[in-house]
């Protein structure tokens, strides 16, 4: 073995890789579709009125959070998992078979889960929980594959080679850690067929907690697994991905370490800015909202830390467009964690709840910052997992950029929408009556929805053309040298 | 050997320790993530789920209602929320108070207003006006922009479910079924549930008849005649109970 480099195996991870991009087009195009519901109700029943109970709003909007969340990102997750892992770890998966076969385990469970997933949304069968809608059967099984995933990070951390765990790695047991602790405790139901005696719906069930404290558990589950699914193992990503793909080293060590026990620790106080003005205590709501305002400096350090990494190195930004990706996304997470703390003041809120604001909050975060991580991570996966260079950078330049057109669209029109909706609520005329009906709140939104729509349309698009891209890539030019270092090699 | 970060080793002992041994590293994440959970959900628990003077448990038609409003997720567009704001109280009733959501197992706030708020629509809304409203939505409301749920008037309610809950929650959560609530009048309420599931279906369906004798579609009349409940009067039921 002299000096040559590991053989990896990324079987699994390219089954992931899979996934994620069959996933994200599904959750994506039903986001699309769920825009435009919006824009012009008539697509309610887009296949006709005898259909309608399955393409409605109502029915689809669970089907595209959950597919995106459980389906896109964290297939992203464990694809980026089963190829950095083994890297940092020094030890090849090729090296346990009982490793392999619970990755494969792991796949194949979650495929079935997600069949199960899809199929018992479309029927209705929901908990009402958001990101949590899934049935007790389904938390089973989703439980099943979580611990296997488990079983195979501390598999190979046990059998490692070198001792001192990398930064993505410490991202990964958090977000291991911090899941299994949020969706076993917001999960907790009693199934009534076997309560009562034999009585109704297999799948129903009844939530163990009620009302405010329902209220409480859901969002500090909800507002957490935006952490924990959508933050800490996306910046496990990064802290691998960048330094990689540019050659640097990450800019400081002490940054890291204050960003990631500051996330930690602070994040999950700040649930409580989903509840600011409803039943539960006062204090609560208050924590919830200092919180947020102190959850910037560890969001933000991990942003800087990646900036920073590139400093004397700004031409890779403007000739690589995988470095593009990974610097975009890292200034919209310093966007969203910026917003999300401004609505989370109580005099904001105040305005900004239950309005599309939120929606637009979410959706930058999601589409500019996960979305561009996980398409990143995926495209410097491509060329090392197949052997092949990269099919076209041209491809990943045009879809750069109708992507980011998209994301502003969509962002710009939510908060004018938002905006607009909470004043317009609020309004009073001379003599103290409300000065606008409900539904005048609702038609002024029109044009806002169909520009979202627009934007949310051109990341579809751009996602097809990365979709098409990594196809082509399988098929692409043989990568000559035995092992790649830093800049994935790139078609025309 | 990474060469990914530059630094002075000496500097980070702690933690360079931690980072060489996952377990305790994984035991100190978890700590730290624990910790604010413990902290903010524990203190008010008991409090937070005591129910105030007239809220009384739903019937088996009104949960079944309840369930409807879940498997078509209502609450991804309306709130169940008023926030104590002059502009809220006036479009949509007294602010909402802690005890009065003491039985809804899931709470039902929503987080998205894409439609109103319905924490007490049962006081401004009638079953005629649902009836025509679930039905063509535009029609009732110009402009509005939700669609028509033309199935809930074909579709069977699902009694027995909603009876499985009932005793589920009786059992388990002691919630006070066929026991005297008090109200806020002073009188005291009782909410009868069937003491087998073929009495949870006769209250149910006469429960369902009183509201089918207000509605107007044929389809509804018929099955309500031979026995069968449709969704959307179940429905009704529910929304009509939401005070």
């Amino acid at each position: 073995m002299e000096n040559r480099p590991l053989e990896y195996d990324y079987t699994v991870a390219k089954m992931f890789m899979f996934t994620t991009i069959a996933l994200g087009i599904v959750g994506m195009l039903i986001g699309v579709i769920l825009a435009f519901e919006l824009a012009y109700p008539g697509l309610n029943s887009i296949l006709g009125s005898g259909l309608a109970e399955y393409t409605n709003f109502g029915r689809l909007r669970p089907l595209h959070t959950d597919s995106v969340i459980f389906g896109f990102v964290i297939s992203g997750v464990f694809a980026s998992w089963y190829y950095i892992g083994q890297r940092v770890l020094k030890v090849s998966m090729a090296e346990s078979k009982f490793l392999m076969f619970i990755g494969k385990l792991q796949f194949w469970l979650y495929v079935i889960g997600v069949v199960a997933v899809v199929v018992s949304l479309f029927m209705g069968y929901t908990t009402s929980k958001e990101y949590a809608e899934f049935e007790w059967p389904i938390d089973i099984a989703i439980v099943i594959v979580w611990v296997l995933w488990g079983v195979s990070i501390f598999g190979l951390i046990g059998i490692r080679r070198e001792k001192s765990l990398y930064i993505s790695i410490w991202y990964y047991i958090a977000s291991f850690l911090g899941v299994a602790m949020l969706y076993l405790f917001n999960n907790m139901e009693i199934p009534t067929y076997f309560a009562s005696g034999g009585y109704g719906d297999i799948m129903h069930s009844v939530s163990m907690y009620a009302g405010t404290n329902d209220a409480l558990v859901q969002w500090w589950y909800a507002h957490n697994a935006v952490a924990f699914v959508l933050t800490v193992p996306i910046i496990a990503m990064i802290y691998y991905f960048l330094p990689k793909e540019s050659g640097q080293a990450i800019y400081s060590y002490k940054l890291s370490l204050l960003s990631f026990w500051g996330l930690m620790f602070v994040y999950l106080w700040a649930g409580g800015h989903h509840l600011l003005y409803s039943t539960v205590p006062d204090w609560v709501q208050t924590m919830g909202s200092v919180f947020s305002v102190i959850l910037i400096l560890p969001s933000w350090g991990s942003a800087i830390n990646m900036l920073l990494t590139m400093k004397g190195e700004w031409q890779q930004v403007a000739a690589s467009p995988l470095i593009k990706f990974m610097i975009l996304g890292s200034t919209f997470y310093m966007f969203s964690t910026l917003e999300g703390p401004i609505q989370a003041i109580k005099s904001v809120n105040a305005i900004a709840h239950f309005t599309d604001w939120i929606i637009g909050h979410v959706h930058d975060g999601a589409l500019g910052w996960v979305g561009f991580m996980v398409m990143a991570a995926l495209y410097h996966m491509a060329p090392r997992v197949f052997k092949r260079e990269l099919y076209s950078k041209s491809i990943m330049i045009t879809q750069f950029w109708i992507q980011t057109l998209g994301i502003v669209l969509y962002f710009t029109s939510m908060w004018i929408a938002g905006i607009t909706q909470g004043m317009m609520w609020r309004a009073h005329d001379e003599f103290g009556n409300l000065a606008y009906s409900f539904i005048d709140t609702v038609t002024v939104l029109h044009p806002y929805y169909a520009i979202r729509g627009v934007g949310g349309l051109l990341y579809l698009v751009g996602f097809l053309m990365f979709a098409y891209n990594i196809y082509k890539t399988m098929s692409a030019r043989p990568v000559e040298e035995y092992e790649l270092q830093n800049a994935s090699p790139m078609g025309a | 050997m990474h060469r990914l970060w530059a630094h002075k080793e000496k500097d980070y002992n702690m933690f360079h320790w931690l980072e060489k041994h996952p377990f305790f590293f994984a035991v100190g994440v978890f700590l730290t993530v624990a910790f604010a959970g413990l902290v903010t959900i524990i203190p008010n628990f008991t409090q937070a789920s005591r129910p105030i003077i007239g809220t009384a448990p739903y019937s088996t038609l009104e949960l079944a209602g309840r369930q409807i409003y879940i498997k078509n997720s209502c609450n991804g567009c309306h709130s169940q929320l008023i926030r104590p704001f002059k502009s809220e109280t006036d479009r949509y009733g007294h602010y909402s108070l802690s005890g009065e959501y003491a039985y809804d197992r899931p709470f039902l706030w929503g987080s998205k207003r894409t439609g109103p708020d319905l924490m007490r629509v049962g006081n401004y809304r009638t079953t005629d006006w649902h009836e025509n409203h679930m039905k063509a939505p535009a029609e009732v409301v110009p402009g509005s922009i939700m669609p028509a749920y033309t199935w809930m008037f074909t579709n069977k309610a699902d009694i027995d479910t909603a009876y499985a809950e009932q005793v589920t929650v009786a059992k388990v959560f002691s919630t006070p079924y066929n026991k005297p609530v008090p109200m806020k009048d002073g009188s005291t309420k009782i909410v009868k549930m069937g003491s087998s599931v073929e009495e949870a279906r006769g209250m149910a369906l006469a429960e369902a008849k009183v509201i089918a004798a207000d509605m107007k579609d044929q389809d509804v009349k018929d099955a309500i005649a031979k026995g069968n409940i449709p969704e959307i009067v179940a429905l009704i039921a529910y929304l009509n109970s939401l005070k």
